[in-house]
């Protein structure tokens, strides 16, 4: 290898964009190859056996077809019937796929096998020729001259306003897309706890009640009032805001406090809002050793011990906390509505 | 005004012709009835015989073209069946852990399909599974054309509409995965909701008139819907047309090789082969999207559950193309040590808040796709090259750029892995923490490893080829000279085999061209560093005197090796 050089930069060849018609290469264009006959070219039974092969796999296409009919009128309608649902997938499957396979596959191998294999030579039309350019820039020409747009400034101007102005009616009239009353970001700020209303157990809504509730344990919670919401997409939209986290820890694990949320835990229970402060997943792990929750959206991970601060993962602020009590018959209750809006950060959030 | 004159550009004879022909045949009759109508002579004459080359590379376009048709098809099928209405229903149908739960109509029409319908479960899971192979295939087409240099001049155009074709292949897939609403796909429009929220000043009034109002509300399906059945479609649908149009107007390009030049096409004519192959094609993709929906589960809805908005699952994973977005999302960490990233900035009106962990995930997204839309561009003004290609690059022959696109393919491949990362920490029981972490160096160190190693192995193929070209292929016979040494015979390749090998441009480093005013700027002094890293380290092609040279040098490959016709070929070009 020594002898004729690595083509090291300096060495060898420079062909730049464009040049390589064939003359600067290290041999000229030698041309197509020699066509090779297939088999089935030069030796007739070759070609029958391709026919064979093709035929057997449009054969298999039919049987593919019947298949999917067994499927869907032998099994019939499953109805809750998993295992027969099962089969009848797997049935209809495989006979659409025979049946489609057999097409595909046979068409590709008769046009292998059997359908001329030459390569052609085609040439490549220049994309324009100079002739038709300078003909189409006079047309155009000529048709700009005859509208007067260049002797009139006064219509192109006004036709410039014009045609500005005419596409806003087609983005005002989405304006209604959110047509709710309290239309706007403050909105956002509230929820429906106030204080006084019991936290009850998502989903079934039964009170909860502080003694209920051992160290370690942890409750998903919703306001007793959500259920008066009317409306299955308010409803949503209410619960979105308001799903809580109630932990119940040792009372010893807790860090200090900080100042003006002494009361808002009741012993060891403390709730937090269950709306990640990232994009919004619900924070829906717990795991009791560390008293660490995890979003498993993206692994957030809030410290209940330090009031949720966040130790590792993408969201930028701690969890809200929600201030809790019982009232008199015991039954775990809201000293008031969060106190920062919950959920993913938005722009007037402030 | 001068008169017009009457005088035709077409004889008396060519009109009456068209009405004197009478056709011999049935088919004939059917044809020319046609033919005297529409004019389809000329199509027949334009496209019967057209040249397609062939490779298996340019299958992906059609993979794609095919999946979206059997996507359209299918998805048509369950338009007469689900019901996008978010209101709210007790499901009665035939699963039996779901009835009697509260649900919007959407879920349960979808449950329908799955349960009720027969073959709706295998029109569904044909639907997603269609959908997948369908973005997968526009990605893997793409691939293809950036590492072969398809998009340069003159098909710049055609690269940007099918970087419009990718975008839109995205938003039909999130759109249609968010129907059912359930609680998968729920979390997912959460997610989409919290990340308009982020954007400043409009984000927040995004998400309201998306939703109609607060997340998630009732409005939300039915939109969705309207854009996936309809609008996305539509859109998708004329840009194919545009897409192939302009596929015909510039012929398609060739792998370089003996035959192939800048100013022809070589492959097989449509009629019949062509023709026979692509449509026999199209029966295979159907075929392998059939099988996969027929035994391979995608998408259990039912598993899920109604939408609400305090449950969620571990473990989920997106459709794999919103894969990288949901990444991006995790990589981002919402403190360096104990200092927010996020941060208020005060008004007058009560501050407003900027979340930082979830804007700086818009760069990455906004790097990759505006630079995948104006590659071709780039690529252009680094290279000067202003020049028509028909010839397509073999990727090591283009080192600079084949290492380019790998060092961003494996940015979006570490993107995408830490949509995953949870599942890599419980699948090989690794910390996530430490999962994460590397993953963030890699999103740093991988591209730039990635850069070097690849364009080292693009230079180290150049180098074999060289080797091949001067030296030959070693033959796997060795021989002992009279006088004892030992030693690798080479075979010499042919003429055609060789002309692959060393018919490539291989452009040298340009240097700074001065402006008018005689000075070298800011923006040209940028150009010229890049195109150094393009072409500093360039592996010359096989020059004619070199090669000659290496034949005259040739002891051990006597003549009667060559190939029969390449010898003459060799003397008279030494003459």
């Amino acid at each position: 290898m020594g002898e004729h050089g690595n083509g090291g930069p300096n060495s060898g060849a420079v062909i730049k964009a464009g040049e390589g018609r064939s003359s600067g290469y290290a041999i000229d264009n030698p041309g197509l190859p020699p066509h090779r006959p297939r088999l089935s070219d030069a030796d007739e039974k070759a070609a029958k056996r391709a026919e064979r092969q093709v035929s057997a796999l449009f054969l298999i296409s039919i049987i593919g077809t019947v298949m999917f009919f067994v499927g869907y009128f032998a099994v019939g309608v499953t109805a809750g019937d998993l295992q027969m649902l099962r089969l009848q997938n797997t049935l209809l499957g495989l006979g659409v796929a025979f049946a489609m396979l057999g097409i595909g596959l046979g068409v590709v191998q008769w046009a292998r096998a059997l359908m001329p294999d030459h390569e052609v030579i085609e040439d490549r039309k220049p994309l324009r020729k100079e002739a038709d350019r300078a003909e189409a820039a006079q047309t155009i020409n000529e048709i700009v001259d005859e509208t007067q747009i260049k002797r009139r400034p006064l219509l192109r101007n006004t036709l410039i306003g014009a045609a500005l102005l005419a596409p806003l009616p087609a983005v005002i009239v989405f304006r209604d897309l959110d047509r709710s009353e309290d239309f706007g970001p403050e909105r956002m700020r509230h929820t429906m706890w106030e204080e006084g209303v019991r936290l009850v157990r998502d989903p079934t809504g039964t009170p909860i009640r502080a003694s209920d509730l051992t160290v370690g344990s942890a409750v998903h919670a919703i306001p007793e009032t959500l259920r008066e919401v009317s409306g299955h997409g308010d409803r949503l939209a209410e619960k979105a805001k308001a799903v809580v986290l109630l932990i119940r820890m040792n009372p010893d694990d807790f860090e200090p406090v900080t100042p003006g949320r002494e009361d808002w835990k009741y012993e060891g229970i403390i709730a937090c809002s269950k709306v990640c402060t990232h994009v919004g997943c619900p924070v829906a792990l717990y795991e009791r050793h560390t008293h660490h929750l995890l979003c498993p959206c993206h692994q957030s991970t809030f410290d209940a011990a330090e009031e949720f601060k966040v130790i590792f993962g993408p969201a930028g602020r701690p969890l809200p906390q929600l201030p809790i009590t019982v009232d008199d018959e015991g039954f775990l209750i809201a000293r008031s509505d969060f106190t920062e809006p919950v959920g993913p950060t938005y722009w007037e959030r402030g | 005004m001068s008169t017009q004159s009457l005088e035709s550009k077409y004889t008396e004879e060519q009109y009456s012709e068209v009405d004197q022909y009478q056709p011999a045949t049935r088919t004939g009759r059917i044809a020319n009835y046609v033919d005297t109508r529409v004019g389809g002579t000329g199509m027949v004459r334009e496209f019967g015989r057209k040249v397609f080359p062939d490779h298996w590379t340019f299958m992906f376009g059609e993979v794609a073209l095919y999946s979206f048709v059997i996507t359209v098809i299918s998805g048509a099928f369950l338009t007469f069946w689900f019901d996008p209405s978010m209101a709210s229903t007790r499901y009665d149908g035939s699963y039996v852990p779901l009835q009697g739960v509260e649900m919007s109509t959407a879920y349960s029409t979808a449950l329908q399909l799955s349960f009720d319908v027969r073959g709706g479960l295998f029109m569904r899971q044909l639907h997603h599974w269609g959908a997948l192979m369908f973005v997968m295939a526009m990605a893997i087409h793409m691939l293809r054309v950036f590492f072969t240099g398809a998009f340069r001049k003159p098909r710049e155009l055609n690269w940007v509409v099918g970087c419009t074709l990718l975008l839109a292949g995205l938003g039909a897939g999130f759109t249609g995965y968010s129907l059912p609403d359930e609680v998968l796909s729920g979390n997912g429009l959460r997610i989409i909701d919290g990340m308009l929220k982020a954007i400043p000043m409009v984000g927040t009034y995004i998400s309201f008139f998306l939703f109609g109002g607060e997340f998630p509300g009732d409005e939300v399906i039915p939109r969705l819907y309207s854009l996936h059945i309809f609008i996305i479609p539509a859109v998708i649908l004329i840009l194919i047309a545009v897409h192939l149009f302009m596929v015909v107007t510039h012929k398609h390009t060739q792998y370089p090789g003996p035959g192939r030049t800048e100013r022809n096409v070589v492959g097989y004519p449509i009629g019949p082969v062509y023709a026979a192959k692509a449509g026999g094609f199209f029966f295979v993709v159907f075929g392998v999207l059939a099988l996969l929906a027929g035994t391979f589960q995608i998408n259990a809805l039912w598993n899920y559950g109604p939408y609400d908005p305090s449950p969620v699952q571990a473990g989920t994973q997106p459709d794999w193309y919103i894969g990288w977005f949901d990444g991006l999302l995790r990589l981002m960490p919402g403190y360096i040590g104990d200092i927010p990233l996020e941060f208020v900035i005060p008004t007058p009106w009560g501050g407003n808040s900027v979340a930082t962990p979830v804007l700086v995930t818009f760069l990455p997204i906004t790097a990759l796709l505006l630079g995948l839309f104006v590659w071709p561009w780039i690529e252009a003004w680094i290279t000067g090259d202003k020049k028509e290609h028909h010839i397509l690059d073999r990727p090591r022959n283009a080192p600079g750029r084949t290492a380019f696109g790998m060092a961003m393919m494996i940015w979006y491949f570490v993107m995408w892995a830490a949509a995953s990362s949870d599942l890599i920490a419980t699948h090989f029981s690794l910390s996530f923490n430490d999962v994460l972490i590397w993953l963030r160096v890699l999103f740093f160190a991988g591209p730039i490893l990635t850069f070097i190693i690849t364009k080292r192995i693009c230079l180290a193929l150049q180098r074999k080829d060289r080797e091949i070209v001067l030296h030959g292929n070693e033959a796997g016979v060795i021989e002992m000279l009279p006088h004892g040494e030992f030693r690798e015979k080479h075979t010499r390749v042919s003429d055609y085999e060789l002309y692959t090998l060393v018919a490539y441009e291989s452009p040298e480093v340009t240097p700074a061209r001065p402006n008018a005013k005689g000075k070298v700027g800011l923006l040209e002094k940028s150009r010229v560093r890049l195109n150094r890293t393009f072409f500093e380290d360039r592996v010359a092609p096989v020059s004619r005197e070199e090669y000659i040279e290496a034949l005259s040098h040739d002891d051990h490959g006597t003549p009667a090796e060559l190939p029969a016709g390449s010898v003459g070929a060799i003397e008279s070009r030494k003459s």
